[in-house]
Order: structure tokens, then C-alpha cells, then sequence
């Protein structure tokens, strides 16, 4: 609320999309501060997942756009997001299943790395010394999220919950300034729930900034320090989780009023 | 890297040397005609694991392989026959023909990018086909290909005053023309694996088989889909312009005719067959479907004179027969190929063990 913050991290300005007749954005704008954990929840259909798709250029936004880390981002171009600063999880795990789980981390190191075919060909020094440095960065990172045993596993054999964990280490691989996970607790239990909790915790402790999609409403408001509500593609509110939960439009929207 | 220094795989790789150098002696006993399988057989490795690069790690169905092979022959072709009078060395034609493959690679592949699956197939089998129809009608008003009667008195392979066409004496042993070109052939094939090899394990080779499983994570995780798509189209395409080279100046002779739809479908089920982005899976399946039907074509015509005095059959149509039966049992069988990837293995094991328990 206050005015005289440091430039935020990611702005959306006024950011619209939709498909036919289903307005699944309606001038959302919302700012995301460096290194805060940052909630965006809403019932479902309410625009979330389009959200992520128009920041990270999978959609090209009907209107609107986005400032992230002081520049533009440009629309429909994935490659570049990431190569930004900007990485993410899908709803619906979307790993290289017949990719080992360290194949799929160190293919996250992809945008972060520069060898090419010839030097792959000629197996230079420099590729060497290159492919050396991923495969280790790739291990460190599936002992971050604790999976480190399952490295040599398809990921499409891993369980329910180390997909998870694997797609955030793939994602970290890409060195992120800003993370965004979509729903990363679905499907999981009590203590699995927890052990996410931690490991976000830790990842932003560790500088990275969160953005995070969920429907568990008490890890968001555990978790985030600042959350903003979708009803219907509209910004409901955007604030610390205190004042959101007792926020009538709120409870309106997730009673279904 | 420490796996070639252990004296078993030493032990294995020699054997597999003696062998391979061996080899061609041994088909030389039954007259030239297997020697000259034998160099099919190594060639048809050489394009399946270009192919490789293009379907078995980019996952890019690709029916047109054959038109990259085209081009490359008809390079050597023309730049080293009297046809335009031209005898350019090895080292400039191989070069330009991998060259003018790897450019049309990109043709193909630029307006072809955002198909995948089905689509992209039917286009590029449209592509092999222009391409053959091309060569074919390329002799009028400017005769540029020679039309249907092809070209003919190729320059053959040669290093220096060294030519691979013709018998040469070395160390009291008659090497014949065929002979030579296995060995040539063998050393282009040990390359082309060392150099998938390399490329598996790569930054691009990743990038390659990310794209094949999940193109929206590979772009989200910041891979430039569209150019290492391209990439892979180009380096297919240029295995597939040198092996034309050598196809051509080994035959001597190039026409539109060899370039047709059936071989493009031919490699491709040398690499599904054997077991898609496995290198030994693939050689073998181009081993396997390169001699087995020249072995049925020498073996059912006599097996059938003897059995039954008569011709019950005709060789050529069994073939195919046998061919098309064998695909289907692999299919159904081993789905993922003859010899596939040990992940895969692994992972159907697995699934097995789980059914059980
Ligand atoms: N590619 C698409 N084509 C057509 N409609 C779409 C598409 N993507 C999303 N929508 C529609 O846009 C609206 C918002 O969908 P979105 O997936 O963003 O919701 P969400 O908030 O992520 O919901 P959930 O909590 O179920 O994941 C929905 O009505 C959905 O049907
Ligand atoms: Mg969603």
C-alpha cells in the first residue's frame, strides 16, 4: 500500500485475455515485490492459470502486459521469459517422462548454458568443462529438493510427489528471479503439504521471489506474505493475508454468494 | 570415459574390430554380390542413425529422408562426372553436398515447425517426393539432372592417386572395389556414432529429446524450440547428404529412381524397428533390414528349386511379405524396438514386477 518501495519486481498492468466469449482475464494489475512469497488464489475457472500462461508467453495477452525486473516482457515468447528471470510449474506436471529425473533438471540448465553442436561433436575442453558443471548443478539441486536418490529414474516413475518436487528443481535450473508454482500441494497429503511449505520457505529464504497458485487456502495464508484473489478473470483484491481473509468480497466468492 | 579402459569392454571392442575387419573376406567367399550387401548394410546404418537425430531424439516424424539423400548423391553426381565435365576431389564434393542437404534440411524444416505427428510426416513425405520428381524433371529446358536416365560414369571415391574402384594389392591380399568402400564405409559409420553418441549426451541432444517429450516445458524452462528443431532437421539432413555422396560415387551411377518414397519408409523402420534414439538399437535394425531380404532373395530362390523343383513363389514378393510380417510381430511385441534404450527396458520390467506384486 505504501508508495515509496523499491521498483517491484514484476508488474502486470491492466492485463486482459479471452477465448470466445469466456473473459478468463479482465484487466488484472497486481505488482510482485522482490523477494516476497506471493499468492494468487480464486475459485476455480477464475483465471489463475492463464494468468502464468500470459506472464511466461505460452498466451499473448488480448490487452495489457507486463514489467518484470524493470523491463517489458515480450508476449509469445517462452524462451525469452525464461531467459528473463521467470520460471514455472504446471497445474498438470509436465516433466519428460522418458528423461531421466537428472536428465530433467539438467535440461532446466539449458537457457543458462551456451554449447553448441560442434562443440558437442568435437567434445571440446570447453564442452566438457560446461557438461561437468550441469550434471554437478543439476545433483546439488535434487539434494535441495530431496529427491537425489531417484536421479537415475524416468521421471514418469517417480511418485506423485517427487514430480512435483523434480519440475521445481527443473524449474530452479533455470537460476529463476521470480518462481511460479501452479498448485503444487494438489493431490497431496498432510505431511507431504508440509514438507512443500518448507522447501518454498527455504527457497525463498534463499533469494528467489515465489509467485504461488494454490487452493489449500490455509498453507496460502500461512505461507504468503502478500495474496491477491481472482473471481471471474477480476482482480477481487490484492493485500497481506490478515486483511484478505476477512475481506467480504472474499468470502463472497469462495462461498459462492 | 573410464568405461573404455576396462579390460573387458577392451576385450569387447576388439573383437568387434577384428570382425569388422574381417568381415568383408568372409562375404567375399560367397562371391562380390555380399560384399556389396555388406556395404548397403553399412551405409543404410549411416543414414538410419542420421534419421536417428531427426525421429528418435527430436521426435520429428520425418517421411522425407530420402530427399536429403538425394541431394547429396546428385551433388557428387554432378560435380564429379562428365556430365558437366566437372572431377572436383572428395574433400570439396563431400563437404558441398552435406552442405546443399543441410539447406534443404532447412527448407524443409522452417515452414514445417509448428506440425507435429501426423502432419508433419505427410509433409515431409510431400517434400521427399518433390524432390525425386525434381531430379526427374530437371533435364528440360536446361538439362541439368539428366531426367529419368540419370547420370552415369561417376568419379568413384578416391584419395589422391588412390581409387576405391577396382582391385588394389596390399600386403599380398586382393582388395576388390567393394571391398575398399566397406572400409571406407566403416570408418564414415564409426564416426556417425561417435558423433551421437556425443550429441545424446549434449546440451542440444537434451534439448533435442525435451523437445520430443514435452515441446510447451521445453519452451517453458527457455529452449528456443523453433531454431534446435531446425537443427536437428539440418544435421539429419546432412548425414543424409554424405551418405548420398558415397552412394553415388560407389554405384557409379544416380537416378531419380533410387530416391523413391519406399526407401525414406524403409529407414525409418530400420530406426523404429530397432529401437527409436538407441544407437546399437538402430544399427542393428538397418543391419536386419538391409540383409535379411537380400539374404531372402539369394536363399528362397534355390530353397524352393530344391524343395520343389519349381518356383513356388517369387523371391521379390515374399520379401515383402516377410518384411511387412516382421514389422508387425515387433510392433506387437516389442513395441519400443529389437534392442531399445535400457531405460525403456528397465521400465517395462518394472511395470512387469508391479503387475505382479
Ligand atoms: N486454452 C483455452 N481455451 C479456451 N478456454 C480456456 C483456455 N484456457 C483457459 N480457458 C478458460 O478460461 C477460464 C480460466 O481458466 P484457468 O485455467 O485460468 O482457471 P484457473 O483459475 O487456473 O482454474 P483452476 O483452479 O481450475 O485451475 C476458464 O473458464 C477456462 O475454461
Ligand atoms: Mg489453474
Amino acid at each position: 500500500m505504501s508508495t515509496n518501495l523499491p521498483t517491484p519486481l514484476l508488474e502486470a498492468k491492466a492485463v486482459a485475455k479471452h477465448f470466445g466469449g469466456v473473459k478468463a482475464l479482465r484487466d488484472v494489475s497486481l505488482t510482485i515485490r522482490h523477494g516476497e512469497i506471493y499468492g494468487l488464489i480464486g475459485p476455480n475457472g477464475a483465471g489463475k492459470t492463464t494468468f502464468f500462461n500470459c506472464m511466461t508467453g505460452l498466451y499473448v495477452p488480448d490487452g495489457g502486459g507486463f514489467t518484470f525486473d524493470g523491463a517489458p516482457l515480450v508476449a509469445d515468447a517462452p524462451q525469452h521469459a525464461a531467459a528473463r528471470g521467470i520460471a514455472r510449474t504446471f497445474q498438470n506436471i509436465r516433466l519428460f517422462g522418458n528423461m531421466t529425473a537428472l536428465e530433467n533438471v539438467m535440461v532446466g540448465r539449458h537457457v543458462r548454458t551456451r554449447a553448441g553442436v560442434i562443440g558437442a561433436m568435437l567434445n571440446t575442453s570447453a564442452t566438457r568443462a560446461e557438461e561437468a558443471a550441469i550434471r554437478q548443478r543439476a545433483i546439488d539441486l535434487l539434494h535441495y529438493v530431496r529427491i537425489e536418490d531417484r536421479a537415475g529414474d524416468l521421471a514418469k516413475n517417480l511418485s506423485y510427489g517427487d514430480q512435483r518436487r523434480l519440475e521445481i528443481a527443473r524449474a530452479l535450473a533455470t537460476e529463476p528471479k521470480l518462481l511460479c508454482l501452479d498448485e503444487p500441494a494438489a493431490g497431496m497429503n498432510a505431511t507431504e503439504t508440509e514438507e512443500l511449505r518448507e522447501l518454498i520457505e527455504g527457497i525463498r529464504d534463499d533469494g528467489t521471489t515465489i509467485l504461488l497458485i494454490e487452493h489449500d487456502v490455509k498453507l496460502v495464508m500461512g505461507l504468503c506474505d502478500r495474496v491477491a484473489v481472482l473471481d471471474y478473470g477480476a482482480l477481487v483484491i490484492e493485500d497481506v493475508p490478515a486483511v484478505v481473509q476477512k475481506d467480504q468480497r472474499v468470502i463472497e466468492a469462495y462461498l459462492g454468494a | 570415459m573410464s568405461k573404455w579402459l576396462n579390460p573387458r569392454s577392451a576385450f569387447g571392442i576388439t573383437l568387434i574390430a577384428v570382425a569388422l575387419l574381417g568381415l568383408p573376406f568372409v562375404a567375399a567367399m560367397g562371391g562380390q554380390a555380399w560384399v556389396r550387401i555388406l556395404d548397403f548394410a553399412i551405409l543404410y546404418v549411416f543414414l538410419a542413425l542420421g534419421l536417428n537425430i531427426v525421429v528418435g531424439y527430436a521426435g520429428l516424424l520425418d517421411l522425407g529422408y530420402i530427399a536429403f539423400y538425394a541431394v547429396g548423391a546428385y551433388t557428387w553426381a554432378l560435380l564429379a562426372s562428365p556430365h558437366f565435365g566437372l572431377h572436383l576431389p572428395i574433400w570439396a564434393i563431400l563437404p558441398i553436398g552435406a552442405a546443399l542437404a543441410c539447406l534443404a534440411g532447412v527448407l524443409l524444416g522452417s515452414p514445417t515447425l509448428k506440425l507435429r505427428g501426423d502432419y508433419l510426416a505427410i509433409v515431409t513425405l510431400g517434400f521427399g517426393e518433390i524432390v525425386r520428381i525434381f531430379m526427374n524433371n530437371l533435364n528440360a529446358p536446361v538439362n541439368i539432372t539428366n531426367g529419368p536416365q540419370g547420370i552415369t560414369l561417376i568419379d568413384p571415391v578416391a584419395f589422391g592417386d588412390f581409387k576405391f574402384s577396382g582391385n588394389t594389392q596390399l600386403f599380398g591380399l586382393t582388395l576388390s572395389g567393394p571391398m575398399k568402400y566397406y572400409y571406407l564405409l566403416v570408418a564414415l559409420a564409426i564416426l556417425v556414432v561417435i558423433i551421437n553418441l556425443r550429441l545424446q549426451n549434449s546440451r542440444i541432444g537434451r534439448a533435442w529429446q525435451a523437445i520430443r517429450e514435452d515441446e510447451i516445458a521445453a519452451k517453458a524452462v527457455g529452449i528456443n524450440t523453433r531454431n534446435i528443431k531446425l537443427l536437428a532437421f539440418a544435421m539429419g539432413a546432412s548425414f543424409g547428404g554424405i551418405a548420398g555422396g558415397v552412394f553415388a560415387a560407389m554405384q557409379g551411377f544416380v537416378s531419380p529412381e533410387s530416391f523413391s518414397l519406399m526407401e525414406s519408409i524403409m529407414i525409418l523402420a530400420m530406426v523404429v524397428l530397432g529401437g527409436m534414439g538407441h544407437i546399437p538399437g538402430v544399427i542393428l535394425g538397418a543391419v536386419l533390414l538391409s540383409i535379411l531380404p537380400e539374404a531372402l532373395r539369394y536363399g528362397v530362390g534355390p530353397i524352393q528349386m530344391a524343395l520343389f523343383g519349381k518356383m513356388m513363389v517369387d523371391p521379390e514378393s515374399l520379401r515383402m511379405l516377410v518384411f511387412g510380417l516382421a514389422l508387425v510381430l515387433v510392433m506387437r511385441f516389442k513395441p519400443a524396438g529389437l534392442w531399445p534404450s535400457p531405460e525403456r527396458k528397465r521400465e517395462l520390467s518394472e511395470k512387469r514386477t508391479e503387475g505382479k506384486a
